[in-house]
């Protein structure tokens, strides 16, 4: 193993860039919270301690929509459980021991694991220096950002007039296009799309994306074939 | 206040399914299939919000500035423009929809 300098500040580079642009769109997000009721102080706590765009833009986007405050909860939750998969990853690169584990766990988001992946597979320095670089610079810029936007939401007042729910539907869509790449997932995409619109005039707000939630999962786990080389008795053996 | 409790909840819960990457044994969440199924719940979930958050308006389904915007966010998502200039797109093409006197 190399333990390079270049690779860890060429990384730790990676990881302040990568801090700024996300800082940019946490003023997005303050905006929109406080658009969708949320107070100030509601928007930073989520950005503090939720600490996770996706769902936190979910979790805003369901209250807004007049969901309840349970739906808003799980959409959220079902959208962090891709955190745990990267922790998974994470976990082996980084060893963290102790009270280390839960600040590496906070940290643990798509910006910092992409980042620490990015890094040559043989220079863990470099892989190290990526993930706790890139998490601890979007943690500081998102939660300045989100604070700024926040206020700046406070002062805009109707946010229909600024565009800002065009905002969110972008935003969405820009986090949901770079995970379309595979067939399956552009499969995915087309149902849980489908049964959002069917449901929308049946159920209570929020309801709806659980409900497309719920079905993908179902047509994900009987979609998925396993790898040729991977014999059917090896793969169900019990954990 | 009640959404002051969702909101502690909500981030509590993300925070824990977080650290649960670093304390549940591999086994249970390195199998392929569970893998797979939890990448595509993450599309299931933002294509279904894409959908409520550019037609619904209550429980109605409407169409109004937000599909200028989510078309125009699509656009530049084909031209590869980063995550805030997609943002900002949809914002601004609402805005001026609505400042033209539609949706």
């Amino acid at each position: 193993m190399s333990r390079s300098a270049p690779g860890v500040r060429s990384a730790v580079r990676q990881g302040v860039s990568v801090g700024l642009a996300t800082g940019a769109y946490g003023i997005s997000f303050g905006a929109l919270s406080v658009a969708a009721g949320l107070d100030v102080w509601q928007t930073c706590v989520l950005s503090l301690l939720m600490f996770t765009g996706g769902s936190q833009f979910a979790f805003i986007g369901v209250i807004g929509a007049g969901g309840a405050g349970a739906a808003a909860t799980a959409t959220a939750a079902l959208l962090g459980v891709r955190n745990s998969l990267y922790g998974l990853q994470m976990a082996s690169l980084l060893r963290p021991r102790g009270r280390w584990k839960p600040a590496a766990a906070h940290l643990t988001i798509d910006e910092s694991t992409a980042v620490a992946l990015a890094q040559p597979a043989d220079d863990l320095p470099a892989r190290r220096a990526g993930f706790w670089a890139t998490g601890l610079a979007v943690f500081g810029f998102w939660n300045l950002a989100t604070l700024g936007g926040a206020l700046l939401g406070d002062v805009l007042g109707d946010p229909a007039r600024w565009g800002l729910d065009g905002a969110a539907a972008a935003a969405f869509l820009a986090l949901l296009w770079p995970r379309l790449a595979r067939r399956q997932a552009q499969a995915i995409g087309v149902v849980a799309a489908l049964v959002a619109a069917i449901t929308i005039p049946l159920v209570p707000a929020g309801i709806p994306v659980l409900a497309a939630a719920a079905v993908t999962a179902v047509v994900a786990w009987f979609q998925y074939r396993e790898p040729p080389h991977v014999r059917a008795d090896e793969q169900e053996a019990p954990a | 206040m009640s959404l002051w409790l969702w909101v502690l909840v909500a981030a509590l819960a993300c925070l824990a399914i977080k650290l649960a990457g670093y304390l549940v044994p591999t086994e249970v969440l390195d199998n392929p299939r569970v893998s797979h199924t939890a990448a595509m719940v993450t599309c299931g979930l933002l294509a279904a919000l894409v959908v409520s958050q550019t037609f619904a308006s209550g429980s109605a389904l409407v169409v109004d500035a937000r599909l200028v915007a989510i078309a125009v966010a699509a656009l530049a998502l084909l031209l590869r423009a980063p995550f805030i200039v997609v943002v900002v797109l949809g914002a601004v093409s609402a805005a001026l929809v609505r400042a033209l006197g539609w949706g």
